[in-house]
C-alpha cells in the first residue's frame, strides 16, 4: 500500500495523450505556475473521460466514509432520532465526561485490550511458525495439500464459524466428549466466562491461521538459496539458518503485518463476539464495540454510544501511525 | 515488500540445498514435522466432519453426546425438514441476489476508480488516492453509519447491504497495481488510432486483465455471500433476510424452533435446533466448499498482486 509521490511532474503527462496534436501541444512548457486553474481545465478538457470514471467511486467515498467521519460530531453535539443526522445542539465534551466515568466502560476497555493483546500475541506468530514448517516439507503435492486445507476456514461466514463453536464447545459437543474420556465432568463452556477468552483465540487461530502463511510463503521464496549455502560451509545449523537467514528474510512482510495488526488491535472481532458471547460470559466477553453496540442500537443511545465509537477510532488511527513510525525508524520499513 | 524477478518460475527444487549428509536430528524433525502438519489438516477439517456427521444424525445421539466424526442414528429426515421451510429457500435466494447485485456493483465501482488512479496522467492522483487509503485507517464508526442508512431510507432494501461496502480500499489497491503493470504501448496504440478512453479501457485494459478481474470477482462475492451484519442491523422483515442471518437466529435461538422444524420432533427444542442448524450450516457453506479447490489459486494471486505494491 504505498501513495506514490507521481502526479507532482508536468511532464509526465504527456504520452498518452488522445491525439498526436493534443499531444505535442502539452509538451510544450507547462507554463507559469500560477496557472494551475487553467492546467486544472485543460486536464479537464483533455481527458474528461477519464474524470468520469472517478465520479461514482467519490461520490460513494464522501457519502458511506466521509458522511459518517462527519457524522461523529454527534458525539459533542444532542441527537434526536429523526432529526438532523449532525445533531441539535452542543453539548461540549458531556458524552466523553460521560464514558471517562463510566465504570462499565473501563471493564470492557479492559477485556478488549486483553482480548486484542491475547490475539496479537497468539494469532500474530501463528502463521509464521506455520510458513517455516511449510517449508521444510520437500514433497509438492502433500506442501499443496496442507495449504488448500488450511486457507479453507478463511472463506467461512462469520455465522458459520460462530455456529461450529456452538457445536464443538456444546455440553454434549466434541470437547466435552474428550474431557469425559478422562473423567472430567462436561462444562457448559459457552456460558462460562472464563473460557470465553480460550474460545475467542482458539476459533480465531482456527480461522487466520493458514491464509496468513500466504505472504510469508511468498516472501520465503524470494530468500536467496546461496546465503543457506554458505551458512552451511561456515558450520551453521538448521536452527542456526532459520535464526539468522529465514528469520531475516521474511522480516519486512513480518512488520508490515504486525503494524496493519497493531492498528486494529481495538477492533477486536465485533461480529464474532456479538454472535458467541451472552449474559452469562459479558464480564470477559464484552468489549468496546459490543458494549456501543448495546448503548447505541438497542438503547438509542446513540451520542453516548458515537463519542465511544469515535474515542475507539482515533486509538485506532494513533496506535497505526504510530507503529507505522516506530517501524520506519527502527528497520526503515513503512506501510506508505 | 520485494519480488524478485527470479522467484516467478516455480521450479521443483526445495526451498533449501538437499544436504548430501542431512543430521540425525534434522531428519527426525522432518518426520515430526510432517505429523504436525498432518495434526493441522485434520484440526481444520475436523469442524467440518463433525458438522456433516451431526447433520445425518438422529436427536438423541445428539443429545447424549455420541457424535463426532461419523452420523449416528443415519437419517436426511432433518434435511427434508430444513429444505420444506420456505422462509430458508426464500432467503437462499436473497443471499443470491444480494451476492450478484453488490459484486456487479463492486466490480463496476472499484474497476473504473482503480484505471483512472492508475493512470499518471490523472491531475490531482495523489489526492484521490489519499481520500481513499485515509478510509482504511479512520472510519466513521457503527452509530454514524447506523444513522446515516436509516436517514437515507435504506433500511429493508437491498441498497444497504450492498452500497456501503461497494468499494474494498484493499482490492482497489490491487487493481489499481494491475493496472499499472499493464504495457502503456498497447494503450498508447489504441489512442493513435483513434480510440477514446472508453474503448481503450473496455476494449483493450478489461480483456487484459481477465486473471485480476475473476480475483476480484471473487473476493467481493465470498464477501457478499457471507456478510451477515449489515442484513441483520437494518432489516426488520424476515423475508428479506440473507441465509446467514436465518442461520444467526437459529444460533440465537431467536428463532421459534417448533415452527422451523414444522413440528418435527417432541424431542425439545434445542435439540431439534441443533440437528437443524447443522443442517443449515451445511447448505450454507456448500458452495463455497464445492467451488472452493478450483477457485482457489486465484485467491491466492489475488493476495500475492496486493502484496507486491505493499
Amino acid at each position: 500500500m504505498t501513495v506514490e509521490q507521481g502526479a507532482l511532474t508536468t511532464d509526465g503527462s504527456t504520452s498518452l495523450g488522445p491525439a498526436p496534436a493534443a499531444a505535442a501541444r502539452e509538451s510544450m512548457p507547462a507554463g507559469p505556475p500560477a496557472a494551475t486553474k487553467n492546467s486544472w481545465r485543460r486536464a479537464l478538457k483533455k481527458d474528461w473521460r477519464l474524470y468520469t470514471f472517478l465520479i461514482l467511486p467519490i461520490l460513494f467515498l464522501l457519502i458511506f466514509r466521509y458522511l459518517p467521519m462527519a457524522g461523529n460530531v454527534i458525539a459533542f453535539r444532542r441527537f434526536r432520532p429523526g432529526g438532523s443526522i449532525f445533531g441539535d445542539e452542543w453539548v461540549g465534551l458531556h458524552y466523553v465526561k460521560m464514558f471517562i466515568s463510566d465504570p462499565k466502560f473501563w471493564e470492557v476497555f479492559q477485556n478488549t485490550v486483553i482480548l486484542g493483546a491475547l490475539s496479537l500475541a497468539i494469532c500474530f506468530p501463528m502463521p509464521i511458525l506455520l510458513a517455516l514448517l511449510l517449508n521444510e516439507v520437500r514433497i509438492r503435492w502433500f506442501k499443496r495439500l496442507v495449504q488448500t486445507v488450511s486457507y479453507l476456514p478463511h472463506f467461512m461466514s462469520i455465522v458459520i464459524v460462530a455456529g461450529m463453536i456452538f457445536q464443538i464447545f456444546s455440553v454434549q459437543g466434541t470437547i466435552n466428549q474428550l474431557i469425559s474420556v478422562v473423567g472430567v465432568d462436561p462444562v457448559n463452556f459457552m456460558q462460562d466466562a472464563d473460557w470465553f477468552r480460550t474460545i475467542y483465540i482458539s476459533s480465531e487461530v482456527w480461522q487466520t491461521v493458514g491464509w496468513g502463511t500466504i505472504l510469508y510463503l511468498a516472501a520465503l521464496t524470494t530468500i536467496d538459496t546461496q546465503l543457506y549455502e554458505s551458512a552451511r560451509i561456515d558450520g551453521a545449523n538448521r536452527l542456526q539458518q532459520t535464526w539468522h537467514i529465514t528469520l531475516v528474510g521474511i522480516r519486512p512482510t513480518m512488520i508490515t503485518l504486525l503494524v496493519l495488526n497493531i492498528g486494529t488491535f481495538l477492533a477486536v472481532g465485533f461480529e464474532k463476539v456479538l454472535l458467541i458471547y451472552n449474559p452469562l460470559t459479558y464480564p470477559t466477553a464484552d468489549v468496546i464495540s459490543t458494549y456501543l453496540y448495546r448503548i447505541g442500537i438497542e438503547s438509542s443511545n446513540f451520542s453516548y454510544a458515537t463519542a465511544i465509537g469515535l474515542f475507539e477510532s482515533i486509538i485506532g488511527l494513533v496506535l497505526v501511525l504510530g507503529a507505522n513510525e516506530i517501524s520506519k525508524r527502527a528497520v526503515g520499513t513503512s506501510l506508505w | 515488500m520485494v519480488t524478485t524477478t527470479r522467484s516467478a518460475v516455480p521450479t521443483p527444487k526445495p526451498s533449501r540445498p538437499v544436504g548430501i549428509k542431512d543430521s540425525l536430528s534434522y531428519r527426525t524433525f522432518r518426520v515430526v514435522n510432517t505429523l504436525v502438519l498432518i495434526g493441522v489438516m485434520l484440526v481444520t477439517l475436523y469442524p467440518f466432519v463433525n458438522v456433516i456427521a451431526q447433520s445425518f444424525s438422529s436427536e438423541g445421539y445428539i443429545i447424549s453426546g455420541q457424535v463426532n466424526l461419523i452420523p449416528r442414528g443415519f437419517n436426511v429426515e432433518t434435511y427434508k425438514v430444513v429444505m420444506a421451510d420456505s422462509m430458508f429457500w426464500t432467503n437462499y435466494r436473497n443471499t443470491v441476489v444480494y451476492t450478484v447485485v453488490g459484486t456487479l456493483i463492486a466490480m463496476a465501482l472499484t474497476t473504473t476508480f482503480a484505471y483512472a488512479l492508475s493512470k499518471k496522467r490523472l491531475k490531482g492522483r495523489t489526492v484521490f488516492i489519499g481520500i481513499a487509503v485515509f478510509t482504511m485507517f479512520f472510519n466513521g464508526g457503527l452509530i454514524p453509519n447506523y444513522i446515516l442508512i436509516k436517514s437515507l431510507g435504506m433500511t429493508n432494501s437491498i441498497w444497504a447491504i450492498v452500497l456501503p461496502n461497494a468499494i474494498s480500499i484493499f482490492n482497489l489497491l490491487v487493481m489499481k497495481a494491475f493496472f499499472e503493470n499493464l504495457p502503456e504501448e498497447l494503450e498508447e496504440a489504441a489512442s493513435m488510432d483513434g480510440l477514446n478512453t472508453y474503448s481503450i479501457f473496455a476494449r483493450i485494459v478489461l480483456p487484459l486483465s481477465k486473471a485480476v478481474l475473476a480475483t476480484m470477482v471473487l473476493f467481493y462475492a465470498v464477501s457478499f455471500w457471507n456478510s451477515w451484519f449489515q442484513a441483520f442491523l437494518y432489516m426488520d422483515r424476515a423475508e428479506l433476510y440473507p441465509v446467514t442471518v436465518y442461520l444467526r437466529n437459529l444460533i440465537a435461538g431467536a428463532t421459534n424452533a417448533a415452527s422451523v422444524s414444522g413440528g418435527a420432533g417432541a424431542d425439545g427444542l434445542a435439540q431439534v435446533a441443533s440437528n437443524i442448524q447443522a443442517v443449515t450450516i451445511v447448505l450454507t457453506v456448500l458452495p463455497i466448499v464445492c467451488l472452493y479447490p478450483f477457485l482457489q489459486k486465484y485467491f491466492v494471486s489475488g493476495v500475492m498482486l496486493g502484496s507486491v505494491k505493499g
